[in-house]
C-alpha cells in the first residue's frame, strides 16, 4: 500500500486516491480542425512509461486533482504539485 | 507406532494439566502447551492423513508452516474449521482432530488402492485424460476422490477481526537470535522497535537448539531484549505472522490470540528486520513420504519443547553439521542413534552416537510407517528416519519486496542480494548458520553500537544434497500435492522447463504448504535435466500471503451491512414508521413501497394513485453540487451538453454530462438560484463522480480562483410532491403563498424562501410528467417538513409512493435513468437530443467525439419506445430482432413495466436506427421465443405534455 502525498491534504493512504491521467496530454482544440486520429491518439494513447513517469492524480476524499512524478518499478514519488489550472 | 514421550524433557509443557482430544473419533491425550503435532507424535499414531492425488498414507514432516500433512479439520464447541495445519495452533481440551482426505479414516484409507495405479497418473494427467467427453462430466467425481477439508456450511465465523494501524522505527520480523540482537541493538539506540514471531514466544531456533549468549543462558538474553524494547516504547507480538510486505513499507500481520478474536496489523515501518530463518530441506529416496521420516530439525524441536520423540532405533540421514547436535541429544533422551552423512570429511559423532561416512540411503522399507532403510545397500532397522537435506532460507517477504536472490554457495542456498530490497536480513534468511553469525548480523542490522552479543562459534558446513533422477523407486517432491521426481522429469521432457510452467504443469509448489520443503528440489532438479545452474533456472514469484491467513482476518469488519455501507435517508425512521420496504438504489437504501403486501402490487396502487391525486416521496439522494462564483456559468458551459450560461437565474434546465468519449454520463437538472451560484443536481447514482468532472474541469482548464465546487447532497432532505393534486397539498400545508402561483413558479424554476425560520428551496421539476415540486429543506429541518407535508397528504388524500412506483411513472413518460436505459455507447443525440451537437460552436467535454464516423452513423441504438399486446410486461433485457431474414440483435428492451394508468405494458428499448422504425414492427426473442413488438415513441403517456400543468 503506497504513501501518496495530496498537496491539500498531506501524506495519506494509496485508496484514498484515484489515477486521473497521463500529465502533459494537450486537449486538441477546436473540435473542427482535430482528425478522427488526433482525438482518438489523446483519448487512448498512453506511454504507460516504465520509470520516471508524470501524472495527474486525483485525492477523491478532497477533490484535489495534482500532478505527481513517481517511478512506476521503485515506487518512488519525488514530487506532488497542484495543477496550475488556466494560469499554466 | 512407534513415537513416544520422554519423561523429563519438554520446556513447552505443563504435565500437570493433561488434555483430552479425539483424532479420527478415537480417544487420545495430550497436555497443556502440546501442538496438536506434538501430542499425536508423543502418543505414536503415525498415519495422520491420506495424501491429495494417489491417497499415500502420510505422516508429520515438520513443525511450523512449512507442514504439508498433518494438516486436520478442527471441530470445537460444534464448529468446525477446515484445513488446520496441526504444527502451529495450540492443542485445548476436547478438540476433535479429523483426518483430510480419508475414507473413513488416515488409518483405514478404503482408495488407498488409487496408488497401484500410479503409473497412469503421471503429472498433466488431468489435462490430457479427462478433456474426452468435457472436463464438465469428470469434475465432480475427481473433486469429492481429490482435495483437503470439508467445509462446515453451519460454521460462519463471526466479522469481529479488528484491523489495527501501526507505525515503528524499526520492525523486526523473526524473533530467533538475530531477531533479538537486532531489536535489542536498536531499542538500546532509542528506537521503537517492534518484534514480531509467529511462535507462541521468542527465541526462534535457541527454543529447541538452546545456547549460551554473552556468557549466559540464551533465556537471559531474550529477557534483556524485551526489556530494552518495552522501554525503548516498542512492543512484542508473539503467535503473530507477518504474512504480506507490500508497497512504502508496509507489512500485513495476523496475530492469533487465545481467548480473543484474531487481529490484523497493517504495521508502517521506517526500517525492517528480516530475521525469519530457514526450513529444512528433505532428502530425496525411494519412499520418502512414508510416516515416520521426519525434518531432523523438528525432530529436535519435538523433543525438546514437548518431549515427543520419533523413535527408538533412529536413522539420521544427512549432509551438513546441523543435525549433529540433533543426533547427540536424541542419544541423550536415550534412543540408539545411526547418523549416516553424506560427507566422506564428516566431523566426529557425538558421544553414544553410530557413525557412517559417505552413505547414501537410498530407500526407505515399510507398509503405513517406517520399518527399515536402506543405506549403501545394507538394510538397516530403524523405526524413524530423520533426513536433513540442507536448509532454505525463508526469503518470501525480501522477495515480495521486490529483492532479488543470489546464489551462496557456503549455505548451498538462494539468499537474499544486498541492496535488492528495503529490508535489512541477518542470520539464516542470508544464509548465515551458526549462533554467532546470527548475532553478530542481527547486531549490525538493528543499528547496533559497541560489540556484538557474544557466543561460541561454529559455522556450519553443508554437502550438497540433491535428488538423483537415475535412483530407482518413486522419490517424492512435493508431499502435499503429489508429485514425484518423475513427474519432473516428465515435464522436463514435455518442454515445460521454466519454473513457472513447472509449478503448473505439475503442480509443485501449489499445494497450501506453497511448496516450503518442495520447491527447492523441484527447481534443482529441473536445473540439473536441463544443463542449467540453478540461479538460472530462478524461482516462482513470491507473493502474499507467506502462509495461509483466514478469509475473516483480512476481511475484519466489512461484512453483511458493513460490507458496502449503503447511504441512509435523514427520515428512514419516518419511513418505516409507514411501513416502507427499503432496498438499495444507486447506494442509497430508499422505500421501495409503502406496505406488506406484494411488492408489485403496491407499486402499481402507488404509481395510480400519484396519477389520480397526489404522491408523496422523498427525493433526498438526487445529488446536489453547489457551483459558486464568477467562473461557474463558464465551467458549467464546458462539462455540460448543454448551455448553462444562457439559463435566467430562478430557471431550471434538463441536460447532459458528457465523458470526453461523448458517452452520456449522468442527465439531471442544472437550477440558477442567482447570476454566480447553481446547483448541479446529478442523478443520485453519480453525484460523486460528476462533482469530480466538474472539479477536473475547475482546477485543470480553468481559472480555480474563479468557481468553487461543494456537494451537500447531505446536508439537505428533498421530498417530491408530484400529481394534479400537488398544488392542494402544498396550500394544505401551509407552504409560503408565493409557490402556488404558476407565474411566479412555472415549470422548470425554482424559488428560494423562508418557512418556519429555515432556508426553504422549491423547484418545479418533474420526473412523473405531472405537476410536481421538489421541496428542499437543510436535513436537520427534514422532519419538520415530513409532518407538514404528511398531515397536508391526509387532508388531500395523497399517497406516499417508493421507487418502485416512480420508476413506472418516469418510464410512462419515457424519461431515462443513465445506466438502465443508455450503456456505455449511449450518445446524446440517441436520445433524440440533437440540438447542441449541431448548433454549439464552443468547446464542451466530448464534443469532438459526437463527430467521429462512429458517431455520425445512421443505424445508432436510438431510444425507443414499445407496444405490445396483451398484458404481460416484456422481460427486461430482451432482444429485438428482425421479423424476417437472418436474426441478429437490433437492440435491447432497457426498462419494462405495466402501466396501471394506461391499464398496458410499457417499455423503452435501444433500437438499431429505432427513430426511423417507429410504427413497424420487430420481434422480440426471449429463452427461444419470438413475440412481436410495435416501435413508437418513448413517451407512452400524455404526449402533448398538458398533464405538467395542469
Amino acid at each position: 500500500m503506497q504513501i501518496f502525498t495530496c498537496p491539500f491534504c498531506g501524506p495519506r493512504d494509496e485508496t484514498e486516491f484515484h489515477f486521473a491521467a497521463e500529465a502533459g496530454k494537450k486537449r486538441p482544440i477546436p473540435a473542427e480542425t482535430v482528425t478522427d486520429d488526433e482525438w482518438a491518439e489523446y483519448l487512448y494513447m498512453n506511454s504507460a512509461s516504465r520509470g520516471k513517469a508524470q501524472e495527474v492524480w486525483l485525492h477523491v476524499t478532497c477533490g484535489e486533482f495534482f500532478l505527481m512524478t513517481r517511478d512506476t518499478v521503485t515506487r518512488d514519488v519525488t514530487a506532488v504539485t497542484s495543477l496550475p489550472g488556466r494560469n499554466a | 507406532m512407534s513415537g513416544w514421550r520422554h519423561s523429563s524433557i519438554g520446556s513447552q509443557i505443563d504435565r500437570n494439566t493433561p488434555l483430552p482430544f479425539t483424532f479420527d473419533g478415537r480417544p487420545g491425550s495430550g497436555f497443556a502447551g502440546d501442538t496438536p503435532a506434538s501430542a499425536l507424535l508423543a502418543s505414536g499414531i503415525r498415519v495422520l492423513g491420506r495424501s491429495f492425488k494417489y491417497h499415500r498414507p502420510r505422516g508429520l514432516w515438520g513443525m511450523g508452516n512449512e507442514e504439508p500433512n498433518a494438516i486436520f479439520d478442527v471441530t470445537e464447541d460444534g464448529r468446525t474449521t477446515p484445513n488446520v495445519r496441526s504444527t502451529t495452533v495450540m492443542l485445548r481440551r476436547n478438540m476433535a482432530l479429523r483426518s483430510v482426505n480419508t475414507a473413513p479414516d488416515a488409518a483405514r484409507d478404503r482408495t488407498g488402492m488409487l496408488d497401484l495405479f500410479n503409473r497412469f497418473l503421471p503429472g498433466g494427467f488431468y489435462y490430457k485424460t479427462f478433456m474426452a467427453f468435457g472436463w464438465m462430466r469428470w469434475e465432480p467425481m475427481i473433486r469429492r476422490m481429490a482435495g483437503l477439508g470439508r467445509l462446515d456450511p453451519g460454521h460462519c465465523p463471526p466479522a469481529d477481526i479488528p484491523q489495527l494501524n501501526a507505525r515503528c522505527d524499526l520492525l523486526v520480523i523473526g524473533a530467533g537470535p538475530a531477531g533479538l540482537a537486532a531489536a535489542r541493538a536498536a531499542a538500546r539506540n532509542g528506537r521503537e522497535v517492534w518484534l514480531v514471531d509467529d511462535a507462541p514466544e521468542p527465541g526462534g531456533s535457541l527454543r529447541w537448539r538452546g545456547g549460551a549468549i554473552d556468557g549466559g543462558d540464551w533465556r537471559e538474553f531474550t529477557r534483556d531484549a524485551i526489556g530494552a524494547i518495552i522501554a525503548a516504547g516498542g512492543r512484542i507480538l508473539t503467535g503473530t505472522t507477518i504474512w504480506g510486505a507490500f508497497d512504502h513499507g508496509l507489512f500485513a500481520a495476523w496475530e492469533r490470540r487465545d481467548g480473543s478474536p484474531d487481529r490484523l496489523w497493517r504495521i508502517r515501518a521506517a526500517e525492517t528486520v528480516l530475521a525469519t530463518g530457514a526450513i529444512e530441506r528433505p532428502l530425496w529416496f525411494a519412499n520418502n513420504d512414508l510416516p515416520g521420516i521426519l525434518s531432523a530439525e523438528a525432530a529436535l524441536h519435538y523433543l525438546s519443547l514437548y518431549g515427543a520423540v520419533a523413535g527408538r532405533r533412529i536413522l539420521l540421514a544427512t549432509g551438513n553439521d546441523a543435525s549433529y547436535p540433533v543426533a547427540a541429544a536424541l542419544a541423550q533422551a536415550g534412543c540408539d542413534v545411526t547418523l549416516a552423512d553424506a560427507r566422506a570429511d564428516a566431523p566426529a559423532a557425538p558421544d553414544g552416537v553410530k557413525h557412517l561416512g559417505a552413505a547414501r540411503l537410498t530407500q526407505a522399507h515399510g507398509r503405513n510407517s517406517v520399518a527399515g532403510a536402506v543405506v549403501d545397500g545394507r538394510v538397516i532397522e530403524t523405526d524413524a528416519i530423520l533426513v536433513s537435506g540442507g536448509y532454505t532460507p525463508s526469503v518470501h517477504l525480501h522477495c515480495q519486496a521486490g529483492g532479488k536472490l543470489d546464489w551462496d554457495t557456503g549455505s548451498d542456498s538462494l539468499i537474499p542480494r544486498p541492496g535488492s530490497s528495503a529490508l535489512w536480513v541477518a542470520g539464516a534468511v542470508n544464509g548465515s548458520f551458526g549462533l554467532a553469525r546470527a548475532l553478530a548480523e542481527g547486531h549490525a542490522a538493528g543499528g547496533g553500537t559497541g560489540p556484538a552479543p557474544r557466543a561460541a562459534a561454529g559455522d556450519w558446513q553443508f554437502f550438497p544434497m540433491r535428488p538423483d533422477p537415475d535412483l530407482r523407486g518413486r522419490q517424492w517432491i512435493d508431499p502435499q500435492n503429489d508429485v514425484t521426481l518423475k513427474d519432473v522429469k516428465l515435464a522436463a521432457q514435455e518442454g515445460y522447463r521454466s519454473v513457472e510452467h513447472l509449478k503448473r504443469y505439475t503442480t509443485l509448489g501449489m499445494a497450501t504448504d506453497q511448496g516450503r520443503s518442495a520447491n527447492f528440489a523441484g527447481l534443482a532438479t529441473m536445473a540439473a535435466l536441463t544443463g542449467r545452474t540453478i540461479p538460472e533456472t530462478g524461482t516462482t514469484t513470491y507473493r502474499p500471503p507467506f502462509s495461509p491467513v483466514p478469509l475473516g482476518v483480512i476481511g475484519g469488519l466489512r461484512r453483511g451491512d458493513l460490507f458496502n455501507a449503503p447511504k441512509r435517508l435523514p427520515l428512514e425512521i419516518a419511513h418505516k414508521a409507514r411501513g416502507a420496504m427499503f432496498r438499495e438504489y444507486g447506494g442509497w437504501l430508499r422505500p421501495s413501497v409503502y406496505g406488506t403486501d406484494d411488492e408489485a402490487v403496491l407499486a402499481q396502487q402507488e404509481a395510480l394513485a400519484a396519477r389520480k391525486s397526489v404522491g408523496l416521496y422523498d427525493a433526498s439522494p438526487l445529488g446536489k453540487i453547489e457551483v459558486i462564483g464568477p467562473g461557474a456559468a463558464e465551467l458549467l458551459d464546458y462539462c455540460g451538453y448543454l448551455r448553462l450560461s444562457t439559463l435566467k437565474p430562478g430557471r431550471a434546465r434538463y441536460g447532459f454530462v458528457l465523458g470526453e468519449t461523448g458517452i452520456v454520463h449522468d442527465d439531471g437538472v442544472v437550477f440558477r438560484l442567482a447570476e454566480n451560484r447553481f446547483v448541479v443536481s446529478a442523478s443520485s447514482s453519480h453525484a460523486a463522480t460528476v462533482r469530480m468532472i466538474l472539479e477536473e474541469a475547475r482546477q485543470d482548464v480553468f481559472d480555480p480562483t474563479k468557481s468553487f465546487i461543494h456537494d451537500v447532497t447531505a446536508g439537505f432532505a428533498t421530498l417530491t410532491v408530484t400529481g394534479p393534486k400537488s398544488r392542494d397539498l402544498l396550500i394544505a400545508a401551509n407552504l409560503p403563498e408565493a409557490l402556488y402561483d404558476d407565474a411566479n413558479l412555472p415549470h422548470m424554476s425554482v424559488t428560494e424562501t423562508f418557512w418556519n425560520g429555515h432556508s426553504l428551496r422549491v423547484a418545479r421539476v418533474s420526473f412523473t410528467g405531472d405537476r410536481s415540486y421538489e421541496v428542499t429543506v437543510p436535513a436537520r429541518h427534514a422532519p419538520a417538513l415530513y409532518s407538514a407535508l404528511e398531515t397536508a397528504r391526509q387532508e388531500v388524500s395523497g399517497r406516499w409512493i417508493g421507487m418502485e412506483a416512480v420508476m413506472i411513472l418516469r418510464a410512462e413518460k419515457g424519461f431515462i435513468l443513465v445506466g438502465k436505459d443508455t450503456d456505455g455507447l449511449t450518445m446524446p443525440h440517441d436520445l433524440g437530443w440533437e440540438a447542441p451537437r449541431e448548433k454549439r460552436k464552443d468547446e464542451y467535454l466530448g464534443r469532438r467525439s459526437l463527430f467521429t464516423a462512429e458517431a455520425r452513423r445512421a443505424d445508432r441504438r436510438q431510444l425507443v419506445g414499445l407496444e405490445i399486446d396483451g398484458d404481460a410486461p416484456l422481460p427486461t433485457g430482451a432482444h429485438l430482432v428482425p421479423l424476417e431474414g437472418q436474426r441478429r440483435s437490433l437492440g435491447f428492451v432497457t426498462s419494462s413495466y405495466f402501466s396501471p394508468i394506461l391499464g398496458r405494458p410499457i417499455a423503452l428499448a435501444l433500437v438499431e436506427g429505432g427513430r426511423n422504425r417507429i410504427g413497424t414492427e420487430l420481434g422480440v426473442f426471449h429463452l427461444g421465443k419470438i413475440g412481436r413488438v410495435r416501435i413508437c415513441d418513448s413517451c407512452a403517456f400524455d404526449p402533448t405534455w398538458e398533464r405538467l400543468h395542469a
